[in-house]
């Protein structure tokens, strides 16, 4: 049958272009099969669903006795609901009477049931409440896994390469599926830092989410699908020219990345010599593979969030220790940056209640989260400083706007540090603590952290966001946000100037050093470290080979002379391009 | 005995997660039904998903009905958590 061509748009999750078939996992987990039963089989039907909670119940017990030995009981309480949901009668006879009624298997009518009142939980206005249809959903996959004994089993037999389309995909399906067989990942929910966009970027798989509802009449199994990662969108059943011409362009990113990966073991440095550090952004401990397959000079930026995100309860110290060090022994002598907790903002964490709020990026974010938290912020600090004796490991605070907020995160640090001496857990004392720059507060004072902050890195990101008071997110103003802004320019200038001044080394870990146009500007202005995805090394090494400091201060003179900001990225590129002169054409554009 | 008494929620966080957790977990010790309206919807007391989907903000205004022979006592009780500040 002839099929049109169709474009949906979604969230942009991870980059790059996949063609291939759908591999449709129509819905979610509230998906069973219907199973037609007698009269006769009703009491053994109510008996197994009652075995099915009662074991459940007790594995949320367990979970929250667990809990609350490590965090309080405080943060075991996010299960209450959980364990209510077991006991409501309402939703019991609910279920028992539609089972006397229409003869069909316990496990279909239970999720049918469920389905419902997640459903109209998520219609409610309160966001507050509308989180609590994850604690249905969670209760509903528990339950589900103990009365059909089936776990995610139907991602599995995935056996040939495609492109994933489904609602959601939880950690735990996404734990089996084989990396090599998807292609690309489609999701009807979720925004840029699900576990979906986390998994798709760390695999380098294309990914777009948060489409809506598409898969029902819009997508089927094996229909043709393109997924344009970059741009967030995917075509449908594309017509031959359309193909043709994602097909061209995936074969130019890849011959690119394939290309520039013969430069990977470049020495990182400038033509005549000045050395500089190249290092690689993570977020998955088996990025580090990555990291080092594209000669990563260490990991400048390894955020801790995953560990914390799409779970119920809290990472344990050992858990966490075990990921940190795991990190740190794969990158030998060579620096690893592990930046605490920074949640909030866009990303909320509902076992650690966090609640909506009206300017979440102003808000109780990041290090503020913790100052306030201790008891979970002296959990990662302590994993941290253990898995510290086994490499170079550095410890980072995001989102730091006062000195005060410095000290007090140190005395923090101290104080672990104490209870780690009396235990004899070994620790490195002397371990280099520095801070995120990424509001202009610290920006216009970071000569006031001498002493205080053994190095910076700068979080571009957030930084504009802060300096030209654009959210980003927000699509009619989007176009305002650019790190080419002179304003933003001088703040970087003076952020490296009052930081050497002082003797405090000064990275960057924001998008804008993965931009290769503004590699010599920031060399020029005088910064030596910079933190990127792992994919952009092997690029970032070729062009500051190929030019000297001389000629990088030259450029960042002439740029911070000009007022536009069209000009100062006009002058970058035509730059980059007499920098690179052929190369330039065969391995930057595309 | 038969009680009915109008209350304006005033827990900060509604009848959201913590305190629609207590209020459904006292309500169960009980033995009078106890139902909870808001508007024309009619509910459950002693169900936390009816609790839940009833979606009561802080400050909004509920009716607590209750009927059985503790339902003097239950009717202090609830009230008292649905009053109190710092649930």
């Amino acid at each position: 049958m002839f099929k049109k061509e169709q474009i949906i748009k979604g969230v942009s999750a991870s980059p790059g272009i996949a063609i291939g078939k759908a591999y449709v996992i129509s819905d979610d987990v509230f998906k069973v099969e219907k199973r037609i039963i007698k009269d006769a089989d009703l009491s053994e039907e109510i008996k197994n669903l009652e075995t099915a909670l009662l074991k459940t119940k007790r594995e949320i017990v367990d979970i929250q006795s667990k809990m609350a030995k490590e965090m309080g009981s405080n943060y075991a309480d996010i299960f209450d609901v959980q364990l209510m949901l077991l006991e409501d009668r309402v939703l019991l006879e609910e279920i028992i009477e539609r089972l006397r009624k229409e003869l069909l298997g316990v496990e279909y009518i239970f999720f049918d049931v469920l389905k419902k009142y997640k459903r109209a939980l998520e219609k409610l206005n309160d966001p507050y409440l509308k989180e609590r249809a994850q604690d249905v959903n969670d209760f509903g996959k528990r339950v589900l896994k103990n009365l059909t004994g089936k776990d995610a089993s139907h991602i599995k037999e995935l056996r040939n390469k495609a492109i994933i389309v489904t609602h959601d995909l939880s950690p735990s399906e996404a734990a089996v599926l084989n990396p090599e067989y998807v292609l690309g990942l489609v999701t009807e929910s979720g925004g840029s830092t699900t576990h979906t966009a986390i998994m798709a970027k760390s695999f380098e798989i294309p990914a777009v989410v948060g489409t809506g509802s598409i898969i029902m009449g819009n997508i089927e199994m094996d229909d043709s699908l393109i997924i344009d990662g970059s741009r967030g969108i995917i075509i449908v059943n594309p017509h031959q020219a359309t193909l043709k011409e994602y097909e061209a362009k995936k074969n130019k990113v890849d011959e690119k990345f394939l290309n520039l990966l013969k430069f990977k073991d470049l020495k990182s440095q400038t033509k005549d010599g000045v050395s500089i550090k190249i290092m690689a952004n993570i977020e998955l401990s088996h990025e580090v593979k990555s990291a080092i397959n594209h000669g990563a000079d260490g990991i400048g930026l390894y955020r801790t969030e995953y560990l914390y995100l799409n779970r119920s309860d809290l990472p344990s110290e050992e858990e966490q220790y075990q990921a940190y060090k795991l990190v740190t022994l794969q990158m030998a002598s060579h620096i690893v940056i592990i930046r605490t907790l920074d949640l909030g903002g866009d990303k909320l964490v509902s076992q650690l209640d966090m609640s909506y709020e009206l300017n979440p990026f102003l808000g109780w974010r990041a290090i503020r989260f913790c100052l306030a938290r201790p008891a979970i912020f002296k959990v990662q600090l302590r994993a941290i400083l253990r898995a510290s004796v086994h490499g170079n490991l550095q410890i980072m605070f995001p989102m730091i706007s006062s000195i005060e907020e410095m000290e007090e995160a140190l005395k923090i640090v101290d104080e672990v540090m104490q209870d780690l001496d009396k235990e004899e857990i070994p620790h490195n004392k002397d371990v280099k603590i520095g801070a995120m720059i990424e509001t202009p507060s610290v920006a216009m004072t970071c000569d006031h952290f001498k002493g205080k902050a053994d190095f910076f890195s700068i979080g571009t990101n957030d930084l504009i966001q802060y300096t030209i008071a654009v959210d980003r997110i927000n699509e009619k103003i989007a176009y305002l946000y650019d790190p080419a802004h002179p304003g933003v320019l001088r703040l970087i200038e003076n952020i490296i100037q009052k930081s050497s001044e002082n003797n405090i080394p000064v990275g960057m870990c924001g998008e804008m050093a993965g931009e290769t146009i503004y590699l010599p500007l920031l060399l020029g202005l005088g910064l030596r470290y910079f933190s990127v995805s792992p994919l952009i090394i092997p690029e970032l090494k070729l062009v500051a080979s190929s030019l000297t400091l001389d000629q990088a201060k030259e450029i960042a003179r002439e740029v911070m002379s000009f007022s536009s900001r069209e000009k100062i990225r006009q002058y970058l590129s035509l730059k980059l391009k007499e920098i690179l002169g052929s190369d330039y054409e065969e391995l930057i554009e595309v | 005995m038969k009680l009915e008494k109008r209350i304006k929620v005033i827990s900060k966080q509604g009848l959201h997660a913590r305190p629609a957790a207590m209020f459904v977990e006292v309500a169960n010790r009980f033995v009078s039904r106890i139902k909870v309206a808001k508007g024309e919807l009619v509910v459950d007391g002693k169900s936390i998903l009816n609790i839940l989907m009833l979606g009561v903000e802080c400050s909004e205004e509920i009716v607590l009905q209750i009927e059985g022979e503790d339902a003097q006592e239950a009717m202090g009780v609830l009230e008292d958590i649905i009053t109190r500040k710092d649930v």
